[in-house]
């Protein structure tokens, strides 16, 4: 009975340490791949590390392609994913707040219509956000994608959740007799209480902005617009070594390494920010079991 | 009167989503329906999820009864392994799975070698894209799922698994027969979400695309073709119509998750 329970434990790790290879491999070469040549990553095993000079030479490579286009991109990224969390954070938690501890006419029907929006992809209103941006021209401004960014309501949920979980009403009761007015009950209690979920909108919101492809895909027209996310797309489509296809100019400077350089790039600020707050995140993406 | 913040916004997308298909009449979504991409690009789609909600949902589940039955502290450590590549959604995941699918570059290429692939294009093949698809979606999904179910799995009282050890049951009874049952809600719940968000499908089709001079087709998934028909044809009224069907398809299954779920009672 006890040897069987061995094996069960002894074969349950085996298939784990087999996942965890499938999960944190891809990252393992990631990092490694800037710190080989060209060659050296298809000729070395996989995961060999090559020498740190050569990770040097291969992000002045990727820096100088187009005249410092790669950092234009992450300027862009940065622009368009903090104005967008700035936005949603400043529409979330008031909205959130109001859903929680006010009362006025609609109040269940506007939960339930911020469930359901939150629920459906936001993929699918990509082309529906276009038209209309279009139709009030503003395509190609930085408004196109900081506005929807700003739309965010999970967001409105999370802070929903941390108000009427964490205030009591009887508080808000006891501010109003006292003669605070609305606004003053939400600036001097509520603020000051928020900031926990403050920081988990903002963080759930930059993740998202800046992971997001197909928004800034379709709102951007020129190269110097685009976000690291769809400058990775161009940065592949002109590497002679992926691309077999792409114009072999004698300028061509993407490789296999550089192409890894800029992913690297461009996970970066989320992977930092996922090793920090991992804690916060979890605590967030099970907030709404722990309320069953 | 600081909730018009928020919730303008919610209204407007909404609004938005029923003027599209007010103004354009039924006419479009015919023709949408009639074009030869239409169907193949929905097929693909539901292929791709079929695949990955299967395997998905088997795999996270066991992973995280797995991962339960762990000291806290490997727990903890394989959680945050598997969740970790969360971090790299859209472009980036995808770049990286450029590589792993390569065999000369890939840590993987064992596996590749041994179905006698030695080049991209072996693996990138219209037959193989909807299994490529659902490897890059577990890849960046599962771990949050796996977090998730093991935060069910802490809920379920120990009382319960101890009472059902001393009746005899092994490790395998106790977790089909009590602690499945007691997740099941999440496990429905993960497949409702995922399933709205596969149809979604775009930045992979497409960068695989470019990375393969043109192995996947530019109107493989909806969204694809979607922005095929608005950008390449300027057919903005059919690919508004598309848009408007992957819309109401994301909207029932919102509406059926909380209506019918109850996850999200929280008063």
């Amino acid at each position: 009975m006890l040897a069987r329970h061995y094996a069960y434990r002894i074969i349950a790790i085996l298939i784990l340490l087999v996942f965890a290879a499938f999960f944190f491999g891809p990252i393992i070469w990631l990092l490694l791949a800037p710190t080989k040549t060209d060659s050296q990553i298809i000729n070395q095993t996989p995961l060999a590390f090559g020498s740190f000079g050569t990770f040097g030479h291969t992000f002045h490579q990727l820096i100088s392609y187009e005249g410092d286009l790669v950092l234009t991109w992450l300027k862009n990224s940065a622009i368009y994913s903090f104005g967008g969390t700035a936005l949603a954070v400043l529409a979330a938690i008031p909205a959130g707040y109001g859903l929680a501890l006010t009362h006025f006419v609609g109040r269940r029907a506007l939960l339930a219509i911020t469930l359901v929006v939150m629920i459906v992809p936001a993929t699918a209103l990509v082309l529906p956000l276009f038209l209309e941006a279009n139709t009030v021209h503003l395509v190609g401004t930085v408004w196109s994608l900081i506005l929807p960014f700003g739309f965010f309501p999970f967001g409105v949920y999370l802070a929903y959740i941390y108000f009427s979980t964490t205030i009591p009403k009887d508080l808000i009761g006891a501010a109003r007799i006292d003669g605070a007015g609305e606004w003053g009950v939400f600036r001097r209690i509520a603020l000051p209480l928020a900031t926990p979920i403050v920081a988990l909108v903002a963080f759930f919101s930059f993740v998202a902005n800046w992971n997001n492809y197909y928004l800034p895909f379709v709102m951007t027209y020129d190269n110097s617009q685009y976000p690291l996310q769809v400058g990775l797309p161009i940065l592949l489509g002109s590497s002679p070594s992926i691309n077999p296809v792409a114009a072999t100019g004698g300028q061509a400077v993407i490789y296999r390494p550089e192409m890894a350089m800029a992913t690297i790039i461009a996970i970066a600020p989320v992977l930092l920010v996922f090793l920090f707050a991992q804690r916060t995140l979890v605590a967030g993406m099970l907030a709404g079991s722990t309320k069953e | 009167m600081l909730l018009c913040l928020g919730v303008a916004p919610t209204v407007y997308a909404i609004s938005l989503a029923l003027r599209t298909s007010h103004g354009l009449g039924v006419g479009n979504f015919v023709d949408s329906y009639h074009l030869p991409e239409f169907m193949p690009a929905f097929k693909h789609v539901l292929l791709f999820e079929a695949i990955w909600l299967v395997s998905q949902s088997v795999l996270v589940v066991s992973l995280a009864l797995m991962v339960h039955n762990l000291s806290r502290r490997v727990s903890a450590t394989f959680r945050f392994i598997f969740y970790l590549p969360g971090a790299m959604a859209g472009a980036a995941s995808v770049v990286i799975w450029l590589f792993m699918f390569t065999p000369t570059t890939s840590p993987f290429a064992f596996i590749e070698h041994a179905l006698h692939y030695t080049l991209l294009a072996n693996t990138v093949t219209p037959a193989n894209l909807p299994v490529l698809f659902a490897i890059m979606a577990f890849w960046t999904g599962a771990g949050g799922w796996i977090v998730v179910m093991h935060g069910a799995l802490n809920n379920v009282p120990t009382e319960l698994i101890e009472a059902a050890e001393i009746d005899g049951s092994n490790v395998f009874q106790t977790a089909l027969r009590i602690k499945l049952p007691l997740i099941r809600k999440w496990v429905v719940y993960m497949l409702v979400l995922s399933f709205a968000s596969g149809t979604q499908l775009f930045v992979e089709p497409q960068i695989l695309g470019i990375a393969t001079g043109g192995e996947v087709p530019p109107q493989w998934s909806p969204n694809q073709l979607a922005y095929y028909l608005a950008f390449q044809l300027d057919r903005f009224n059919e690919a508004a119509a598309i848009s408007v069907d992957l819309l109401v398809f994301g909207l029932l299954v919102a509406v059926l998750i909380v209506w019918r779920g109850k996850l999200f009672e929280v008063q």
